[in-house]
């Protein structure tokens, strides 16, 4: 689904290339996080995969082909829910097909009505953003993200800003809404917890430059409750992942 | 009811300088220095009919022109520094500086120029105006957080679209700003301009008064004149709570 062949990166501010010959490949209806400690560059992949950034060197394939230049081949969802306070929940669902075109506007309500549907948000549409609770928030900004049409979901963090019961409600939610619709997620988070329990695999960002991630398979069967996360074998993934990020953070 | 008990002690302070005004100006007795408030208020009276039928539509109609003028103006500085990193370094610095000109020692350049016409009064208060315009606008337009247009982006926008649908409607709130400091500087300009040479207006009215040494009647024109222009902020304030209901949470 997603490719990285060679890719290098550098910020114009900086003197070495904070991406530096990276390779890695995900497949269709996985679910995968990258974890990392902060300012390890992790969020940079992303820019790099949705083009806000351009890649020095090596290519990035979605779907196997080049994403240079093509629009709309993934769903990027920001770590603030980013719903803009003017609009109603509805009409911000509908921003990301307005923008694509050529959807008319009968067929984006009802889409946006069926994707309120799906994350749990009926009856919410026509309220502003901040009549939302924080999780109803990451919900609609979630559908939104839906709503791109991609494939390929990006979620940057989304969970960081909420207080934690509401984000293991919301990690179990996410992971009922892969579970059904399988779409392929790469999920950005420095929580090793919520990464083990989300994804199927695991990829570290070891050092800075980034040359490679190291990938871990999650050994736990889905549909997961978070049960599992006590079983003797995640366990040890969890503390092997920790270690291996405190050997990267010097206090 | 809360509101109202808000701008009580408003209310109260400002009653309280009229009635030490009255006292003042009673004790004075120079009603052609110091005219006191019931004087002003009989005088406006007594005036109303050339005021309000002859020299109130004459400053309106300039201080609309203005304000128009100054909307598209400012409108459109905002947008060019806004789409082009380059016009704002032209423009950004030269906007300021023309603040500092003191543009009511130039009015009467503008008055042998365009003559006692109503063009010198309106550019009067188009250089008083512009200026908050463009800069408040332009402000509004950064207001803009990054990563909502980097979502944008990744959504497939253009800058079309993404001026459209977000630095515009993130803008309303500062235009709204805009539009209330700018009416009153507006009404100030066409004053000014009016003061310096003019053949109507509630600005050339004050000044004939004052050449007839009727300290009332100077006072009457500018009462009416603060009047108008608290009425013309309080209806764009109303028109701003039914417009923007989000206020403050961008």
């Amino acid at each position: 689904m997603l490719r990285f062949q060679n890719v290098v990166f550098q910020y114009d501010s900086e003197e070495f290339n904070i991406i530096d010959g990276l390779s890695f490949a995900i497949a269709p209806g996985e679910f995968v996080s990258v974890i990392g400690p902060s300012g390890c560059g992790k969020s940079t992949i992303f820019r790099l995969i949705n083009q806000l950034l351009p890649c020095k060197a090596g290519e990035i394939t979605v779907g196997g082909e080049r994403i240079d230049g093509r629009r709309g081949y993934c769903g990027y969802m920001p770590q603030r829910d980013l719903l803009f306070p003017w609009r109603t929940v509805h009409e911000n669902l509908r921003l990301p097909m307005e923008i694509r075109g050529g959807i008319s506007r009968e067929e984006m309500d009802r889409r946006a009505a069926d994707t309120l549907e799906h994350v749990g948000l009926s009856g919410w549409g026509e309220k502003r953003p901040d009549e939302l609770s924080g999780g109803m928030r990451q919900r609609a900004a979630f559908a939104r993200t839906l709503l791109t049409g991609s494939e390929l979901l990006l979620l940057d963090e989304p969970f960081s800003a909420l207080d934690f019961l509401t984000r293991i409600s919301m990690q179990e939610w996410l992971l009922r809404q892969w579970e059904n619709d399988h779409k392929t997620v790469l999920f950005i988070t420095h929580d090793v917890e919520e990464a083990i329990f989300l994804s199927s695999r695991v990829l570290v960002v070891e050092q800075t430059p980034i040359r490679r991630l190291v990938s871990f398979t999650v050994p736990a069967p889905y549909p997961r409750t978070r049960a599992c996360l006590t079983a003797p074998e995640m366990l040890s993934l969890r503390e092997n992942l920790i270690d291996m990020l405190r050997r990267e953070v010097t206090v | 009811m809360k509101r109202k008990n808000a701008n009580l002690p408003a209310m109260l302070f400002l009653f309280a300088l009229l009635i030490l005004w009255q006292i003042g100006a009673m004790g004075m007795n120079a009603a052609y220095i110091l005219p006191s408030p019931t004087q002003i208020l009989v005088r406006m009276w007594e005036l109303r009919e050339p005021l309000l039928t002859a020299h109130l539509p004459a400053t309106m109609l300039c201080t609309g022109i203005g304000l128009v003028i100054s909307v598209v103006l400012g409108l459109l500085l905002a947008m060019l520094m806004d789409a082009s990193p380059s016009a704002e370094k032209m423009l950004y610095p030269l906007i300021v500086a023309s603040q500092t000109i003191p543009t009511t020692a130039l009015a009467p350049l503008f008055v042998l120029w365009f003559g006692y016409t109503i063009w010198s009064k309106v550019l009067v208060t188009v250089l008083i105006t512009f200026f908050p315009i463009a800069m408040t606008v332009f402000d509004g337009f950064r207001s803009v957080k990054t990563d909502m247009v980097d979502m944008l982006q990744t959504f497939g926008a253009g800058r079309k679209e993404i001026f459209l649908k977000l630095k515009l409607p993130a803008a309303l709130p500062y235009f709204f700003s805009a539009i209330k400091m700018a009416i009153p500087l507006s009404v100030i300009g066409a004053a000014i301009g009016e003061w310096l040479g003019a053949q109507a207006g509630l600005g050339y009215f004050s000044r004939r008064m004052m050449t007839q040494l009727d300290g009332a009647g100077v006072f009457a024109p500018i009462v009416l004149l603060s009047v108008v222009a608290m009425l013309a902020v309080a209806a764009v304030s109303w028109l701003e709570k039914k417009l923007i209901t989000w206020r403050g949470s961008l």
